[in-house]
């Protein structure tokens, strides 16, 4: 039994090294500096919460924090709901059933990057030529190149990108109910909109809950989209908190602050994910 | 109900998955064409189906160079992912009534919810520092990153296996790493192809990390690539698509392959 113990031990032990050097440790270092003045390089003082402090006044952060929050709020109810609906449809009894699901999954096997130089050349180039051929003035102008608009291009990108996992998701959550709760509620007389609210929206709310957080927690990360689309710009109007902290950690020398930035970052995520867990498990009770 | 076909549903799909194949249709077409032919309408076939620009994409940006190292960072990934991370959850599952494989579960776990950037400074600094800033660190570094998740869903497996198989194989003489590989292993089969699409896609289609990890321009993996040629592309669109093209191609090789297997793989880590 003792050389069980011993066996086991030796299975994680390795993996717990490696998991504390790699991850544990870096996030302990960064906590560390982000109490410090350290650029990156040279010597460094501690500083206390200035840094915090300074992340706050900061007008580059909070518009990064805006924008962030925008941006994956607004995608997550969109993905979500068309997600939802697409699942609903696959589900049913459709032609070319195996094609069409093929077809919605597909997004999800290519690099967002790449994808998202191709809707650059689609938003640069084809939606203004469209517009213009149209005579339709709100699409005949590059959206990338308009401060205010921008990040609408990028929520298209991401919903794009991210309707096919989450449609998988669903579907996974759909192929779970009962059929014949259905053939109950057709001899009740229920009509689809009934059926759906009554029966469908209560039984995938678990996969609800997950996708929610799931999503949200993901397009909070966002940075792929974001240096494909529109580097951030213009200006500063699409840089996300990722991006930030890449380029100021980097490229600006301000390895301790964006440390402290990092930190205040994954605070908020982690109070996010928990407060939607706990709203959206509330509802699931009913 | 049962056998009736819902058209409706059909036809709305089918109006829906033009948003998805549009863009694909651009791609290929934009990749064939000639810049000259770029002036009239852009959804119309090439005039020549010319596979010039993918033979100069691939010179200038290394193209096979680039696609070595993917296919490298992946497969290493994956085999290093199956093989210890489903070690390390048969560990932690059979001894989940113990403190410390309690603890060690949801210390691994909490690692989903931290965001990369607060890791990403000092890890870069170490890395460079040890010499890990090259395709085999990257490969060690995904197996670290992806952890969490896949310790999670390989215990939620393990828990589902009946522990009598194991005690009969006990019985018989065999210690713990026999009845691991021997008997759990194999069981785990469809969890470790689950694991080894999710794992995968991951690794191909990662820009984040070999951004920030890779020093070595020889090194980079085909995403990276396509990043570090916008600047000259900018100028030739044809070009361009001919290399997103090329780059996204093995992925869409392989799901056209393998897409029925990769879309039940995924779905069976959403219910776990």
């Amino acid at each position: 039994m003792v050389k069980r113990q011993y066996a086991y031990l030796f299975m994680v032990i390795p993996a717990l090294v490696l998991f504390f050097t790699f991850h544990t440790y870096p996030a302990l270092q960064g906590i560390f500096y982000s109490f410090t003045d350290y650029k990156g390089y040279g010597t460094w003082d501690f500083v206390g919460f200035k840094n915090y402090l300074n992340v706050f006044l900061d007008t580059r952060a909070l518009s990064a924090y805006g924008f962030t929050f925008q941006f994956a709020i607004v995608a997550t109810i969109l993905v979500n709901i068309i997600s939802l609906f697409i699942a609903i449809g696959l589900n049913s009894n459709i032609k070319f059933r195996k094609t069409l699901r093929a077809v919605y999954f597909l997004p999800y096997i290519l690099s967002v990057l790449i994808v998202g130089y191709i809707f650059k050349f689609i938003f640069t180039h084809i939606i203004p030529g469209i517009g213009q051929a149209l005579n339709i003035e709100f699409l005949s102008t590059n959206i990338l190149g308009n401060p205010d608009l921008a990040w609408v291009a990028i929520v298209i990108l991401a919903v794009w990108q991210s309707v096919a996992f989450n449609t998988l998701l669903y579907l996974a959550g759909l192929s779970t109910i009962d059929q014949e709760v259905y053939e109950a509620a057709d001899i009740d007389g229920a009509g689809a909109w009934a059926k759906f609210w009554r029966i469908t929206f209560p039984l995938v709310a678990p996969f609800f809950t997950i996708n929610m957080v799931v999503a949200m927690k993901n397009f909070l990360m966002a940075f792929d989209q974001i240096v494909a689309l529109t580097g951030g710009g213009p200006g500063q109007a699409t840089e996300s908190i990722s991006l930030l902290i890449y380029r100021g950690g980097f490229q600006g020398g301000e390895f301790a602050y964006q440390s402290a930035n990092a930190v205040i970052y994954f605070i908020v995520i982690v109070v996010i994910s928990i407060i939607q867990l706990r709203v959206l498990e509330r509802r699931e009770v009913k | 109900m049962g056998k009736r076909i819902n058209w409706k549903a059909t036809i709305l799909l089918m109006l829906g998955s033009l948003f998805i194949l549009l863009p694909l249709y651009l791609t290929i077409t934009i990749a064939f064409k000639t810049p000259q032919q770029m002036t009239g309408n852009l959804f119309a076939l090439p005039e020549s189906w010319s596979i010039q620009n993918f033979l100069t994409a691939i010179e200038m940006t290394n193209f096979f160079q680039a696609l070595g190292n993917s296919v490298f960072v992946t497969v290493l990934t994956v085999v290093l992912v199956i093989t210890t991370h489903s070690l390390v959850a048969y560990a932690i599952a059979r001894n989940m009534h113990k403190k410390f494989y309690k603890f060690l579960y949801l210390y691994f776990i909490s690692a989903m919810f931290i965001p990369f950037p607060i890791i990403m400074l000092p890890l870069v600094k170490q890395t460079s520092i040890w010499g890990m800033d090259n395709i085999v660190g990257l490969a060690l570094l995904n197996v670290v990153m992806q952890l969490a998740f896949n310790v999670f869903i390989y215990v939620g497996f393990v828990k589902t296996i009946p522990k009598e198989l194991e005690e009969a194989a006990i019985i018989d003489g065999a210690n713990t790493w026999q009845v691991f590989w021997r008997i759990i292993f194999p069981i785990m089969k469809p969890m470790h192809a689950t694991v080894a699409i999710l794992t995968s896609l991951a690794a191909w289609n990662d820009f984040m990390l070999p951004l920030v990890i890779l020093s070595d321009s020889s090194q980079y993996t085909l995403p990276l690539v396509q990043y570090a040629f916008q600047g000259q592309f900018s100028t030739d669109y044809n070009l361009a698509f001919a290399s997103y093209l090329m780059a996204m191609l093995p992925m869409i090789i392989v799901y056209i392959i393998a897409q029925k297997w990769i879309i039940g793989g995924v779905m069976r880590g959403s219910i776990k």
